[in-house]
Parts: structure tokens; C-alpha cells; sequence
């Protein structure tokens, strides 16, 4: 990445750990209906992988996805009203927090069942194929989704017709409350299964956006060159618990830590000056994030609650929710 | 002209939209080189190239899923559940997804795509090679599910269901497959949403679908000889459900007994009968009766003509819509929903 890139990156890494800030203190608050799955301390991944991709590239990712649907072009306002079910939100409020969809950046959803997305992704892929689009489909998932058989499926499929496909594992050590390394047979969950459907795998750390940025680089162009897919397992970790309140008792006091000195905002701003970009610059873009969060937070806050009607709008193509046809 | 079977009209509609859409792609188990455990893709892949009808491995999440990002890719895609049963690890994907996306987006993803599955019994199968799971699929809404009756049904059904821009749960009944009829494709019959009367008469409606609808006619043309002329109407599309002609019938006879093959409980007939009842109840002479599969899983092939809805039972049915509300006697004996 060239010093503006990361600048770029830098900054929507701050725009997402302050939206993620901002919808925790909302549902502390009691403005956000159901649940959240804050993504702060996994910034590099979204951001770093969205900087390696086309505009129209597809992405696929998790209930863990505000960060993804950012990166992809939502703004914050558009997620926390859909988090507190306002009109205006990005789907207004028919998805919530965990289904964060914008499909026309080619954010093709956010998925609250694990594992469920990887075949879509595969199918999208698919399709890219046919078409001769050169355009690759990415899957974002967690640790824990490496043990159900969509994620088995999904990459024998990719695999067995060399699908433009990535997937991308945020390995952040728990599915929920469990250590994934108590349930799972092999270290790495995602990379250690690659090898399974002969296909590259590989460990990176997850909270250096460069190095993120690199492998996906590497990955994509492996795949629009008709090589297939790649396994990515990125390293990160949750600076939130895994849902709602949830205030993380279960992870040791030293390895939460550990993980905050490696805080990926941290890593970023720590190359930014090696490259000699002044701190007054970096300084800047903090305030610009703060004030675009802060107005966001206002909006979602004034914005409208959805018509009963709502309720019955789409469920059939005629926009309906009727028999009928 | 010579008779076709439902399973060459199925086969001739694949291969009429695979020719009139380039968007259409057939796949799944043994469906290219084999062309289906039941033939209904015989051939496609020789015309119509590997691209476009092809083999996949046994994944059924897989498959379903892969669909669904096919269909977002814009493709339509029709896949081949290889029996009823091999459907349910890919119950995920079509309740939660397939089903849903649509609504989730406000209708920015859109799933043109085709869910076949052979389901019902009468095949001497077991278990899993003969559920009749039609009610798991129209319990959710966001699916429309179609199982035809007729062969000229089978032909235009699947092509509507494959031109259609919402998923279809498309439920082939196995034993009807061999049946055969003249007809002339392309063709197309009455739209999704429209039951057919199959036979007029003024005493009593069965209502039917799929495996159950000759069971119904042929039990009209036994009942005629009793002195029952019974109306028979085939629902073809259990959704969108048809209350309008079901109803009409009902209002004009007074008397009404659904027939299916599915264990009753919960079943598509306890929707078809409360619905009945809520629409026609004051032209009703005697409680809306059921006769359906037993409350079983599906019996081993030497029993299964017991468990299978049969012109008898409907003949039992319709003694006791005669004068007598009490239940079957010896269905509730076997543990059936009264
Ligand atoms: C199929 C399925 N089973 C269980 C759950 C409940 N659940 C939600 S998140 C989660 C843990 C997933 O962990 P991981 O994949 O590592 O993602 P993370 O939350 O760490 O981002 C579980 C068990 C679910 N959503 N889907
Ligand atoms: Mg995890």
C-alpha cells in the first residue's frame, strides 16, 4: 500500500472502530433493538481485503459484519438506524445488525446462520466464471464456522471447479464463549483444512491492514486468473465481547492484553509515521471520523421508525406479501 | 401424437428453457451424464453442454447454497434434490435463505431459482426415499410450492416455476413419473395460484394434489356408483394457495374431504380444512374430513398401501360425511390426527 492508501485505510479503520464505539454505547443505552456482533479489533481484515478488491467484486460475511458492510461502501448512518430499526436504515430495519446487506456495492449480506454463506459465495463465484467478468466473491467468516459442513462443502466446491473465490477466516480464538482450539482437531481451523481440497492456505495477522491487503492482492489475482480459490486464516480478536453486553470474563486477563497492544488502528498508525506521514495528518482524519460518527449517531437517532406496513412489503417479487400473484 | 410420461414432460420443459434462456442451469447429483436417477434430465447435458447441466458432489447445503449465489450472480438455476428426504441438509438453506433473502433486502436480492425434489411414496421405498414434506416447505413464507398432477402439468408448471422471479419448491411425485398422457409441448396450462376442478360434481368436493389427485378421481368414479357425485379439485400450486376455487366448490356442495399422503398432523390438509371452515362454514353440512398418511414415519413397502390414502378410505370418508362426526375409528386406533 503506498502512504495515501494506508492513510485511506487508516481512516476507515477509525470510522469503523467509532461506529462499533458508538453502537455499543447505543445498546447500553437501549436504542439498539435484538442483538449486536461488534467487529472492533477486526478492522484490518474488512479494510485491508476490501482495498485489495474491484468495486464490484462480491462479499459475503457474518452477523460479525458491520465492519465488512463499511467497507463496502455502507456508511454509519445507514447501519446503526438499521441497528435501531429506523426507516432509513440500510435495509430498513428488515435486516438489523446481523444482515447488514448493500447489494448494490456487491455486499451480498451478512449471515446469522454459520457457515451458510460460504456456498453462496462459491455460487456467486460460479457465475463470475461464466460470465467472464473477472470478478472474484469473497466469504468473511469465523473461526467456529470451519467445523460445519457448509464451510467443507463450500471449498470442495470452489476447489473442484476452480471458482474465483476467497475465504477469509477471522480467527479470533472463540466461536461464542468456547476456545475454538477446545473443539477443533488441527491448530489453525480455517488454513490447516486446505490442504484437504488442495488448495493454498495460509496464517497471516489479521490486525496488520498491509499485510491483509497483500494476501487477499495475492489471493484475488490467483483467482481471476483462473487458479482457484485461496484460504486465508486471519488472526484477531474481539475488543468487545461476543454479543449484546456480554463483558468477555472468559478470555485470561493476559492474552486480552496481549491482543490490545497489537490493536490493528495502532499497527496502521505505527507504519503511517515510518512512512513519515506527520501525526498532525493522521490527527485530522481522527477529528473527520469523529464528527462523521457523531452526526450519524444524531441522524439514526431522529430518524423515523418503519410503517406497520413494513412487515408485509417483499415477501413475494410483486413486493407483496400476499397468495396471490 | 404419441403419450409422454410426467418424467419426459419434465425433461422436455428443462430442455425447452434451457434453450429459450441462457440464464437457466441445471445441476446435481447424477444429473449430467446419468441424466437423474429418474431420467428427468436425460440428455441435457449431450445438448446443452457441461456449462449449462451438470454433476455435483453430494453436498446438499452445497448445492442449495451455491444456487443461491448463482441466482444473485444472475443465473437461474434449477436443482435436483435426488429424493425428499436428501433435501433436509439443505432444509437450512431454502428455509433461512432462499426463503428469506428477498424480504431481508426489501427486495434488492432476488432468487429466480427452482428446488426440485420427487417426494410421496407408492415405490416400495423406505422411509427417506418417500416423505411427503410439502408442508415443511409451505409453512415458510417466501416459497411457493407446486406439485403437479397431470403430465401437462408437469410440463407447464416447471416452466413457470423456472420464468418465475421468486424460488419454487417444485415436488415431482415419484409414482406419478411413469404415468402417461397426450400431449403436446409446449403447452401451458392454468398460471401458479389456480386449482383446477379435475371433475364437476354436486355432492361433495375432495380436495387433492400431486400423488393424491388420482386417488381422488378414481375414488369419484367409485363413489358414482354409490350415489355420490363428487367434485374434485387438484390444487397444483399448494402455494399460492387457491381459496377461490376451493371455496366456491365447497359453497356449492357442502360437504368437503382432503386427501393426502403426508401424515396428517399439521399437514397441508389441517390448512385446507380450517380455511374451509373459516370461508364456508354456513354452507357446510358436515365437518370437513381428512384422509391422509398415518401418523408414522413411512411404513416398510410391504405396508405401505395401508399407510397410503386409498379409494377406500375416501369411501369411509365419505360415509361418515353422511351423518356421523365422529372420527375414523381405526385411524385413530393407528395413532392418526382425528
Ligand atoms: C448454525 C449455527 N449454529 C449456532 C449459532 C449460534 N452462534 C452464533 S455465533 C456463534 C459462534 C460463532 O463463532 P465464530 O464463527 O468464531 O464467529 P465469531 O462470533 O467469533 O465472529 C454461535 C455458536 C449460529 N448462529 N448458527
Ligand atoms: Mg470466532
Amino acid at each position: 500500500m503506498t502512504p495515501d492508501e494506508l492513510l485511506d485505510a487508516y481512516e476507515e479503520m477509525a470510522l469503523i472502530r467509532r461506529t462499533e464505539k458508538a453502537a455499543h454505547d447505543l445498546f447500553m443505552a437501549g436504542f439498539v433493538k435484538g442483538t449486536t456482533h461488534l467487529a472492533a479489533g477486526h478492522e484490518a481484515v474488512a479494510v485491508g481485503a476490501s482495498a485489495a478488491l474491484r468495486p464490484d467484486d462480491y462479499v459475503f460475511a457474518t452477523y460479525r459484519g458491520h465492519h465488512h458492510a463499511m467497507a463496502r461502501g455502507a456508511t454509519p448512518e445507514e447501519c446503526l438506524a438499521e441497528l435501531m430499526s429506523k426507516a432509513t436504515g440500510l435495509c430498513q430495519a428488515k435486516g438489523g445488525s446481523m444482515h447488514l446487506t448493500k447489494a448494490s456495492t456487491g455486499m451480498l449480506g451478512s449471515y446469522a446462520i454459520v457457515g451458510a454463506h460460504l456456498p453462496m459465495a462459491a455460487g456467486a463465484a460460479w457465475s463470475a466464471k461464466l460470465r467472464g467478468s473477472g470478478q472474484v466473491a469473497v466469504a468473511f467468516f469465523g473461526d467456529g464456522a470451519t467445523n460445519i459442513g457448509a464451510f467443507h462443502e463450500a471449498l470442495n466446491l470452489a476447489a473442484v471447479w476452480r471458482l474465483p473465490a476467497l475465504f477469509v477466516c477471522e480467527n479470533n480464538l472463540y466461536m461464542e464463549y468456547t476456545p475454538i482450539a477446545d473443539v477443533t482437531a488441527v491448530p489453525n481451523p480455517a488454513a490447516d483444512r486446505a490442504g484437504g481440497y488442495n488448495i493454498p492456505g495460509e496464517v497471516i495477522d489479521g490486525n496488520d491492514v498491509t499485510v491483509v491487503h497483500e494476501a487477499v492482492a495475492r489471493a484475488a489475482e490467483r483467482a481471476r486468473k483462473g487458479d482457484g480459490p485461496t484460504l486465508i486464516e486471519a488472526q484477531t480478536y474481539r475488543h468487545f465481547g461476543h454479543s449484546r453486553s456480554d463483558p468477555a470474563k472468559y478470555r485470561p486477563a493476559e492474552e486480552v492484553e496481549r491482543w490490545l497492544k497489537h490493536d490493528p488502528l495502532d499497527v496502521a498508525r505505527a507504519r503511517l509515521e515510518a512512512a513519515g506521514v506527520p501525526p498532525e495528518t493522521i490527527a485530522e482524519r481522527d477529528r473527520r471520523v469523529a464528527q462523521v460518527v457523531e452526526a450519524a449517531v444524531a441522524a439514526a437517532k431522529n430518524a423515523p421508525e418503519p410503517d406497520r406496513e413494513l412487515a408485509f412489503t417483499d415477501v413475494w417479487a410483486d413486493g407483496s406479501a400476499t397468495w396471490r400473484t | 401424437m404419441a403419450p409422454i410420461t410426467m418424467a419426459q414432460a419434465l425433461n422436455t420443459a428443462l430442455r425447452d428453457a434451457l434453450h429459450d434462456d441462457d440464464r437457466v442451469v441445471v445441476f446435481g447429483e447424477d444429473v449430467g451424464a446419468l441424466g437423474g436417477v429418474f431420467r428427468v434430465t436425460d440428455g441435457l447435458t449431450d445438448k446443452f453442454g457441461d456449462e449449462r447441466c451438470f454433476d455435483t458432489p453430494l453436498a446438499e447445503a452445497g448445492i442449495v447454497g451455491f444456487a443461491v449465489g448463482m441466482a444473485m450472480g444472475g443465473f437461474r438455476p434449477v436443482v435436483e434434490m435426488q429424493f425428499d428426504a436428501f433435501a433436509y441438509p439443505a432444509f437450512e438453506q431454502i428455509v433461512s435463505h432462499v426463503a428469506k433473502l428477498r424480504n431481508r433486502t426489501r427486495g434488492r436480492l432476488s432468487l429466480p431459482l427452482v428446488i426440485r425434489i420427487p417426494y410421496a411414496g407408492g415405490i416400495g421405498g423406505v422411509e427417506h426415499h418417500c416423505d411427503s414434506s410439502e408442508a415443511y416447505y409451505a409453512h415458510t413464507p417466501g416459497l411457493k410450492v407446486v406439485t403437479p398432477a397431470t403430465v401437462a402439468d408437469a410440463y407447464s408448471l416447471l416452466r413457470e416455476a423456472i420464468e418465475d422471479p421468486d424460488p419454487v419448491v417444485f415436488l415431482e411425485p415419484k409414482k406419478l413419473y411413469w404415468s402417461k398422457s397426450d400431449v403436446d409441448t409446449p403447452l401451458r396450462t392454468e398460471p401458479f395460484g389456480r386449482a383446477v376442478v379435475r371433475r364437476a360434481g354436486r355432492d361433495a368436493t375432495v380436495v387433492a394434489y400431486g400423488p393424491a389427485v388420482p386417488v381422488a378421481l378414481a375414488a369419484a368414479e367409485a363413489a358414482a356408483g354409490e350415489g355420490w357425485d363428487l367434485e374434485v379439485v387438484d390444487l397444483r400450486t399448494i402455494v399460492p394457495f387457491d381459496d377461490e376455487t376451493v371455496t366456491a366448490s365447497v359453497r356449492r356442495t357442502g360437504r368437503c374431504v382432503v386427501i393426502q399422503e403426508a401424515p396428517g398432523f399439521a399437514g397441508v390438509g389441517a390448512e385446507v380444512a380450517a380455511r374451509v371452515q373459516e370461508r364456508c362454514f354456513h354452507s357446510l353440512h358436515a365437518p370437513v374430513l381428512r384422509v391422509s398418511g398415518f401418523d408414522v414415519p413411512y411404513p416398510p413397502p410391504m405396508l405401505e398401501h395401508h399407510h397410503l390414502p386409498g379409494v377406500d378410505r375416501v369411501l369411509d370418508a365419505l360415509d361418515r360425511l353422511q351423518r356421523d362426526d365422529e372420527p375414523d375409528p381405526r385411524f385413530l386406533a393407528l395413532g392418526g390426527a382425528a
